[in-house]
């Protein structure tokens, strides 16, 4: 089996975008989920605003998903682009 | 000096085994020594059920335990088993399926600690409530034991399928990626789980007239949190039973092998997010059951959208295997 050049390029981009988006979603998936858990607790303390309460976490956990967006984004680039 | 596939398969057996019960051993030994301290806390603020406290901190690190026996079993299955009929597929797979279990064992030792180690101190709160507090914890650690399951299913069929028909570029790959899908996954859904009944446990020592809806919550988080796993479990079996066509180059085998790094290690954040998220929600419920349905609307709300980023890494390793 011989390895060119350009194929340990493409092997190496599919291992990066693998890399990326794996690594990549370890964050927003705790951090989404630790806004969820303060949400609750606010909710329990309050809940008449709970209405108030849920669209706030939802914006917060839309914030910390944009890292894992980026990773995707990396993640196709590799995959499809580059 | 010449390397056949006896050695080969022979190296992937011993390595495999060591690293399956290497990194299986350590979960459970944080898990029970967590569930050890909390029961000295628990012994020290309420000396006189020292009997009661004991018989459950045995009984919930037996639980936590059996992730790493599992992973015992698998070592056993690699050091003694005859694998010499294989190809160097085999020789792959086998390392794959110790380091599934390896990785798998983990999440699950830790996770079954937590239930255990809050139904010792609740106890010590609520000595009367021992038996809804033991309930509560077996169910939870059990649920939590299911992600170390996946990683035993996953090894026992990387071990005990025939490859030998199979091409080795890339089927080398794709089992080696299978392995590290499960095992991997099964750590973030282990932890996960595990939070979701250490917040039940605690929740019913301080109301335990909630204890039917908190429990019914807990195991509906806890069955949302499974859902990281399941998906590194699906992977794991598409990159099993997809027949490969026979290849020269590296990139297509690379590309299967990035596909289960990815969905093993992008579904460990969700599953420990979701964990914390659903968490909240059994907390709270069990301080004011009567807003049982706002509190589990917003918990399954923030569960969702944490699910994402493990939609997002399945969605990659779905393209890294059908697509490139």
């Amino acid at each position: 089996m011989a390895i060119e050049g350009a194929d340990l390029v493409k092997a190496a981009a599919f291992l990066g975008a693998g890399i990326s988006m794996g690594l990549g979603a370890i964050g927003p998936g705790v951090g989404e989920g630790m806004a969820a858990a303060k949400a609750c607790e606010a909710i329990g303390r309050n809940p008449k605003e709970a209405g108030l309460l849920t669209r706030t976490m939802l914006v917060g956990q839309a914030v910390s998903e944009s890292t894992g967006i980026y990773s995707l984004v990396i993640a196709l680039l590799l995959l499809f682009v580059v | 000096m010449t390397l056949n596939v006896h050695t080969w398969i022979g190296i992937a057996a011993f390595l495999g085994g060591g690293l399956a019960m290497g990194l299986g051993a350590i979960g459970a030994a944080i898990g029970e020594g967590y569930t050890a301290a909390q029961a000295n806390y628990a012994l020290s603020r309420d000396p006189k059920s020292a009997g009661d406290l004991f018989k459950t901190m045995l009984v919930g690190q037996a639980i936590a335990e059996s992730a790493s026996i599992f992973a015992l079993v698998i070592a056993m299955i690699l050091l003694f088993s005859d694998f010499s009929s294989g190809s160097l597929v085999t020789a792959s797979a086998i390392m794959a399926a110790g380091l599934s279990m390896g990785f798998g064992a983990v999440g699950s030792g830790v996770g079954s600690g937590f239930p255990a180690a809050a139904a010792c101190t609740g106890m010590a709160r609520q000595p009367a409530m021992g038996a809804r507090l033991t309930t509560n914890m077996l169910v939870g650690s059990a649920v939590c034991q299911t992600p170390s399951i996946f990683a035993l299913v996953t090894s026992f069929i990387l071990i005990f399928t025939d490859f030998s028909k199979a091409p080795v570029n890339p089927a080398w790959a794709a089992v080696m990626g299978a392995g590290l899908a499960a095992g991997l996954a099964a750590i973030g859904s282990g932890i996960g789980g595990g939070v979701v009944a250490q917040a039940s446990s605690e929740g019913i020592a301080r109301n335990p007239d909630s204890q039917k809806q908190v429990t019914n919550v807990m195991l509906l988080g806890q069955a949302i949190t499974q859902t990281p796993a399941i998906l590194g479990l699906l992977i794991s079996f598409i990159l099993i039973f997809k027949q490969f066509e026979a290849t020269d180059a590296l990139a297509p085998g690379i590309a299967l092998l990035a596909s289960g790094l990815c969905m093993g290690i992008g579904a460990i954040g969700p599953g420990i997010g979701e964990g914390i998220a659903s968490s909240g929600g059994v907390r709270w419920i069990a301080k004011s059951p009567s807003f049982a349905g706002e509190l589990t609307r917003t918990m399954l709300v923030g569960m969702a959208v944490a699910e994402s980023t493990a939609i997002y890494s399945m969605v990659i390793a779905l393209a890294l295997i059908f697509v490139v």
